[in-house]
């Protein structure tokens, strides 16, 4: 038996006009309700309604971020890599005159807090198919994670949830998952951070578009089935007959997705575009149909005209509303020529995926959608995807900044004696933030595809582009809440530089950045300031260094009632290098190899790990930040890439000279015979987070040729000491030893322990 | 001695993966004629022979660790005591 479903029509809009629509339950406010109403003349449909409260929704307009995003395009350095940026489903950077490459981090937080699982898998999923639709093969993923404290019970749900979710979605769909950070701190408790970056490459002449144009031209929707996944938000909208059926899960706001289906997607696809079978797609994301109908017709020169029972369906009953709202992952749209549609279609059932004709690109500049024959979206495109709410949001400076910033992590008590040392660095190499990851990233295939050439727990991930050339990409993902808390300015440059050092560090020179913006609410004020500092932050220093930035996302509402979580700015540095067997991996070299420092260590403890394990303190002005420091690094460390001056190389960064000791040690199996510069106070030395920092070890005979090309470039190198395989782990002279099982008894294990596993 | 036993099945609305491929086999074995495929699991507990409240703690079990409530329902049938 089927029942009636009375269906909102524009025809029954128009004629009633004083209805009471949901619109305040959908999110819109009172203004932005009559800007639809003003837009169509008349009161929106149901489905307009659902169509307007999603592209006006902060996740998809931007509206609170744009009018400060706007300064990436104004002062994105220009250069002839970039071919696609701000604004396209993902940044395309060339790297030489065949091949480019697509980037791009997105954030899944909310979707991985209620299901980590699904949730982190779809954020997998989502951002693989951005990659696609700018025409590129994925070929590996990275993610940046954060979550609460990490005893903390609910911990133990979300965190082994998350990576499983990363590891089956990655691991089944075939990518490599080649890097990427886990932090812990109790600002993220109830808003845990799951940001997932996906990279691609293509042949430069494979470049794809999200236009709807030409005329005549067929929309064919290809992939899943439409359910009614993550469909809550418009739940308002159920008619009677529905919400009264009883069925208590009928409005799940939890996607599952399938990694086997866009394994068959990916495949699919790239087939299409080799064959110009294609002239615009877009990936269905977070706002399904309603989203890519939108943003493709805005694109393109006309209009679009579909038929929305056409949609195959998964579940009974869907209203347009629904279809329209659905999330459901593994699907993409695609714009076809009328006279190739057919072989589409063909090439699809090949691969056993679904495709159908759905609508049609039409010149009336209206994008109409039809369910049964009857009107029930009839708009400009442009008012949804291009023309939604801008707010220029009030900004205040939060009022604690000042006391935080005079509350110095200098002034806490410090080990005194060697041996109170010796104890910290064992402490600090067990603490969450920086113990072995092992237990997470072993759940990840790293080596999939025979290209990886660095994955964790390396500073950046390196992957073979191209067999013959050698040449090849790096990428680094990095952030820090908690310099952002201090100074969101400094702090996201602080990121920026970690993440542009983490690249350089294997010989590869940066290119581009893509970023992952995830803030509080908009509407606090304070949490505004933080966005726009952070936002300036990213844009000066990208303006600096000499690298564009090429997208990313905004992820606002991450906080648990009032209390935002620290402004964390995620960054992601892509860089390229000539030759991957040049490649500088993180080490000790051999046995007589020099171990150096270049950059200077300075007295900066504030917002460092230290203060943070031992007092749990957070306060104070955060490490200066010198982003020409930083290009001449990086222009020595690729320089002594290529002429193969550089035996290992690793990024000091959190938790200082110590850590990179205890991860150089427990990596490398050799040992190390340290000996600090005169006069250097032992602790300051080793916990310092000074920016622009490297260890390097020189092989035999190299020395002098290092130690001149630093010179030359007025960078401060200090010999610490050599590499040695018969010193058992950390010998620190005229202070302590540490065993190689004492530093491993540290450093390992501990995620699994502390989860109880 | 109860028996308890727990069907653990996705919500019918959560897309279900495997139930599909198995849908997508069937006609494969020339099996043309069916519309849906669901796969679940069945759990079988056995509580020792005086054991109290065993509708409850079934129910604990299930919600608690068999079942995530998120995605999935679960139905509990206790077999004699």
């Amino acid at each position: 038996m089927t029942s009636y479903v009375p269906v909102d029509t524009v025809g029954v809009a128009s004629a009633t006009p004083d209805e009471k629509q949901p619109w305040a339950e959908l999110g819109l406010k009172d203004d932005e309700y009559q800007r639809i109403r003003e837009i169509l003349g008349r009161r929106p449909t149901q489905s307009e309604l659902a169509m307007y409260s999603i592209m006006w929704s902060e996740h998809c307009s931007y509206k609170s971020s744009k009018v400060h995003l706007r300064q990436f395009g104004q002062k994105n350095p220009r250069t002839p890599r970039l071919l696609a940026g701000i604004g396209e489903n993902a940044g395309v950077v060339a790297i030489d005159e065949n091949i480019a490459v697509t980037f791009k981090v997105e954030s899944h937080n909310h979707p991985s807090y209620v299901e980590p699982k699904q949730g982190a898998a779809t954020g997998v999923g989502g951002i693989i198919r951005d990659i696609i639709a700018m025409g590129a093969r994925p070929i590996a993923v990275m993610d940046s994670l954060r979550f609460g404290a990490i005893d903390h019970p609910d911990t133990a749900r979300v965190l082994p949830g998350v990576v499983d979710g990363i590891g089956h979605y990655g691991n089944c769909v075939g990518l490599p998952n080649i890097g990427g950070e886990t932090y812990f701190d109790p600002c993220y408790q109830g808003n845990p951070l799951v940001n997932a970056l996906s990279v691609g490459v293509m042949p430069r002449s494979r470049l794809q578009s999200m236009q709807a144009s030409g005329t005549g031209n067929v929309v064919i929707l290809l992939g899943a089935k439409t359910g009614r996944d993550g469909i809550g938000g418009v739940s308002v909208l159920a008619s009677a007959t529905f919400s009264e059926s009883g069925e208590d899960d009928a409005r799940p706001s939890v996607q599952v997705g399938d990694p086997f289906t866009e394994k068959l997607l990916i495949e699919v696809c790239l087939e299409l575009f080799d064959a110009q079978l294609v002239v615009g797609v877009q990936d269905l994301g977070g706002a399904g149909l309603t989203c890519a109908l939108s943003e493709t017709a805005a694109a393109g020169d006309g209009g679009m005209h579909v038929d929305l029972e056409l949609v195959p369906l998964r579940a009974k009953g869907m209203e347009p509303h629904d279809i329209l709202a659905s999330e459901s992952q593994e699907r993409m749209l695609l714009i076809v020529d009328p006279a190739k549609a057919e072989e589409v279609l063909a090439r699809a059932h090949r691969w056993g995926l679904l495709a159908t004709a759905i609508g049609t690109v039409t010149d009336t500049g209206r994008l109409v959608v039809d369910f049964h024959g009857q009107t029930v979206v009839d708009v400009p495109p442009k008012s949804l995807a291009d023309e939604g709410p801008v707010y220029n949001r009030p900004l205040a400076e939060p009022n604690d900044l000042g006391l935080i910033a005079v509350d110095r992590a200098e002034t806490l008590p410090r080990p005194a004696t060697d041996e109170e040392i010796r104890q910290t660095v064992l402490d600090m190499a067990a603490s969450p933030n920086l113990c072995d990851k092992s237990w997470i990233t072993e759940q990840y295939d790293s080596s999939v595809f025979g290209n990886t050439v660095l994955g964790t727990p390396h500073d950046a991930g390196v992957v073979r582009l191209d067999e013959r050339t050698g040449v090849g990409i790096a990428i680094s993902l990095d952030g820090n809440g908690r310099f952002a808390r201090l100074d969101p300015y400094h702090g996201a440059q602080l990121a920026l530089a970690e993440a542009y050092r983490n690249v350089a560090v294997t010989g590869a020179t940066p290119i581009a950045v893509s970023d992952c913006l995830n803030f509080g609410s908009p509407e606090d004020p304070h949490v505004m300031w933080q966005f726009e500092r952070a936002v300036t932050g990213i844009a000066d220093g990208c303006q600096k260094l000499g690298i564009p930035v090429t997208g990313g996302n905004v992820s606002f509402y991450n906080q648990t009632g009032r209390e935002a979580i620290h402004p964390t700015p995620v960054i992601g540095v892509l860089g390229v290098i000539e030759d991957v067997a040049r490649r500088i991996p993180l080490g000790l070299g051999r046995t007589g190899d020099t171990i150096a420092l270049i950059g200077t260590t300075e007295e900066e403890l504030s917002g460092s790990e230290w203060a943070a394990v031992k007092h749990g303190h957070l306060g104070g002005v955060p490490p200066k930040v010198d982003l020409d420091h930083e290009m001449k690094l990086a222009d020595l460390l690729s320089r002594l890439a290529e002429t193969e001056q550089l035996a290992a190389a690793h990024d000091l960064s959190e938790g200082g000279l110590a850590q990179a000791l205890v991860e150089a040690i427990s990596f490398s199996g050799m040992g190390a015979q340290i000996l600090l510069p005169e006069g250097a106070d032992p602790f300051t030395y080793l916990f310092s987070e000074s920016s622009g920092r490297v260890l390097v070890v020189i092989p035999r005979g190299q020395e002098l040729a290092v130690r001149s090309a630093c010179e030359s470039r007025g960078l401060p190198i200090t010999p610490l000491g050599v590499a040695d395989a018969n010193t058992d782990g950390l010998h620190l002279r005229d202070h302590f030893d540490l065993s190689r099982d004492e530093i491993d008894a540290a450093f390992k294990g501990r995620i699994g322990a502390r989860l109880g596993e | 001695m109860a028996r308890v036993v727990v069907d653990v099945m996705l919500k019918s609305e959560i897309l279900d993966p495997q139930g599909e491929a198995v849908l997508g086999a069937l006609p494969r074995l020339g099996v043309t004629d069916v519309s849906s495929v669901r796969i679940g699991k069945r759990v079988e507990i056995e509580f020792d022979e005086n054991a109290r409240n065993v509708e409850e703690q079934s129910r604990v079990i299930a919600d608690q660790l068999l079942a995530n409530p998120v995605i999935e329902s679960f139905a509990i049938s206790i077999e004699g005591a």
